[in-house]
């Protein structure tokens, strides 16, 4: 029987060096042979320089390059001040000016026009409104439209990534659940325990975070509001709880749970009910679940065959899951886009652990990172992008790739070994 | 689940934090209990929010009388990909049988880890047949199964840092924890 009513609070202030710690850097590490040139001039009105986080964001996806501020041709704020030609003639092809402007006692409005000056045309005159203390989530809004408007697909600037922290030598590690801004940033450490944290899953409302704790010696999932450090302990069976993944509607945990001989088969735990259904039952590993978008499919990893391959099967049918994936010998950990039609998992290939994706439409595959132990992909809200964890020179590093493979980053913490990460959805 | 029990426990559990550790241990050979956390701001429920968990390791092998010559001998090493106990190993494991069989009173929980190669969870499931083929050993040569208990840690708590073939190997391992039923 579980002690569901076992479920506590911890509200303690984090020391300021733990942020520190846990803070990531990114470099670039590649991006694409042409990008747009854009002119952030900066924004009066506001003591944080919103222009300069806009372009951080933008240069970082790799398909913007930024023109210095020594070299631009005047700090116009209003659209109707950007004389096109200087500009022009300055190498740029478009401008983006801005102010911002106190509504309230704490909330501030970000102007932003975007023009084109190979056209002259305005193409975005725009009103924020924010918080005073959330200054960086406007600025990465401002971003994620600039780069919509030009690029024509969406970005997750203005989003949350969450991710493990690991501390210390073995025996004696300590280990931290981080939030953070999608660009590293605003590192915040919300769980920290001597014994392992892992598969942290963000829940469709980017309320709460699933994930693995060893804190009493034995795994269990726990659910811990973000804002609140609320936790409940949801799923304490026997043996492994294990990699839990939210249902769409949010209402159900697909996890992996071990018999009493040790054999992994996934259930589906009704949060509301707290019934377990059982997903599959074979005497291999069945385990790492992830929903298809409409909730009527889980695929998971199993090595009924031999080794890990991932399979697919619809829930609460009893049907014998399907092979997905077949080129090489393991293929694992499966993270699936919004539309349902790529697969991202990590694949073995020669020597090494790497990140691939799948078109499940017509099964071709591609290997888009080059590490020896890449793993735990997890896509951004738009799909366009996967963040994984990477090793290197010993040291657990978090980077991200396009889906399409032509920009890599790396997101590099100051100290400690990150990985585990999840990258949580659009904010409502 | 009442929702104002939790700010009661809220201050309640930044206390017993640090005793915790203590409370759970009774053997000299522990890392020292976490530094005491500052509490004196007001945490804002938006940027200050932390819980905390975890407690100490706790093999109590010298409190339950375990014969001098198997407490430093407590960790069974498998070969890669391998949950099959190595033909080296077989005297050992049937050494810690022999002492279960005799003790009722003493439970061992049998940890289940492997190297970092792979992914997490299903690392999880391979560390898990480890320490199952542990249980199964003891249990054919006189352990009983409600002295037996295992817990997978995958690749998540590593013996050693590197990533070396000698540092992987070290990694691929079931230890045994003693302690008093």
């Amino acid at each position: 029987m579980i002690d569901w009513k076992k479920a506590f609070v911890a509200l303690i202030v984090l020391l300021s060096t733990s942020i520190a710690e846990a803070q990531l850097k990114i470099d670039i590490t590649s991006g694409v042979t042409d990008p747009v040139p854009i002119a952030l001039v900066p924004f009066i009105g506001s003591s944080m320089d919103v222009a300069e986080v806009v372009q951080a964001d933008l240069v970082r996806s790799g398909r913007f390059r930024a023109l210095a501020r020594e070299r631009q041709p005047g700090t116009p704020t209003r659209a109707a001040d950007v004389v096109a030609a200087n500009w022009r003639a300055a190498g740029t092809d478009y401008v983006v000016v801005g102010r911002v402007v106190q509504i309230m006692d704490a909330a501030v409005a970000v102007d932003f026009e975007l023009v084109n000056v190979l056209t002259g045309q305005r193409l975005l005159l725009e009103r924020l409104v924010a918080r005073s203390g959330a200054m960086r989530n406007a600025a990465h809004q401002v971003a994620d439209r600039i780069y919509e408007k030009i690029i024509g697909a969406k970005s997750a600037f203005a989003t949350r990534i969450a991710y493990v922290s690991v501390d210390g030598a073995p025996p004696a590690q300590r280990y931290q659940l981080v939030i953070a801004d999608a660009d590293g940033e605003g590192a915040r450490v919300i769980l920290e325990s001597k014994f392992p944290l892992m598969s942290p899953a963000w829940s469709p409302d980017g309320e709460s975070l699933a994930y693995v704790s060893f804190e009493t010696r034995r795994a269990a999932i726990y659910v811990q509001r973000v804002r609140t450090a609320e936790r409940t302990r949801v799923s304490d069976r026997p043996g492994v709880n294990g990699a839990p993944a939210w249902s769409p509607d949010g209402r159900k945990l697909a996890l992996t749970l071990s018999s009493a001989a040790g054999n992994l088969d996934v259930h589906v735990l009704d949060l509301q009910t707290r019934e377990y259904t059982r997903v599959t039952d074979d005497p291999a590993i069945d385990t790492e679940p992830v929903w298809s978008a409409d909730g009527s499919t889980l695929l998971f990893t199993s090595d009924r065959a031999g080794g890990p391959q991932i399979y697919r099967v619809r829930v609460g049918t009893g049907e014998r899951p399907q092979r997905v994936t077949f080129a090489g010998a393991y293929n694992a950990r499966p993270r699936l886009v919004g539309d349902g039609q790529t697969l991202a998992f990590v694949t073995r290939d020669g020597n090494g652990y790497r990140i691939a994706v799948q078109d499940l439409r017509n099964g071709a595959m591609r290997t888009l990172s080059a590490g020896r132990q890449d793993e735990s992909p997890s896509f951004s809200p738009d799909g366009g992008t996967l963040i994984f964890a990477a090793r290197e020179r010993g040291r657990g590093v978090l980077q991200t790739v396009s889906v399409d493979g032509l920009v890599l980053q790396r997101l590099k913490s100051e100290r400690g070994d990150v990985r585990d990460p999840a990258w949580g959805p659009f904010s409502p | 689940m009442k929702r104002n029990l939790f700010l009661a426990m809220a201050f309640a559990a930044v206390l017993v934090t640090g005793c915790k550790s203590t409370r759970n241990s009774g053997t000299a050979d522990l890392p020292p209990p976490p530094a005491p956390v500052e509490s004196k701001a007001a945490a804002t429920a938006d940027t200050g929010a932390v819980a905390s968990a975890g407690v100490v390791g706790d093999d109590a092998s010298n409190e339950v009388g375990l014969p001098a010559e198997l407490v430093n001998k407590r960790v069974i090493y498998f070969a890669f990909d391998s949950s099959e106990i190595r033909a080296e190993d077989r005297a050992l494991v049937a050494a810690h049988a022999k002492f279960l069989a005799g003790r009722g009173d003493v439970g061992v929980r049998l940890e289940g880890h492997t190297d970092q190669r792979g992914t997490r969870e299903y690392n999880i499931g391979l560390g898990e047949r480890r320490a199952q083929a542990v249980r199964a050993a003891l249990g054919l040569q006189g352990a009983k199964d409600n002295q037996l208990s295992t817990v997978s840690y995958g690749e998540e708590r590593p013996a050693a840092a590197g990533e070396d073939e000698e540092s992987m190997a070290m990694n691929r391992r079931v230890e045994l924890v003693y302690g008093k039923r």
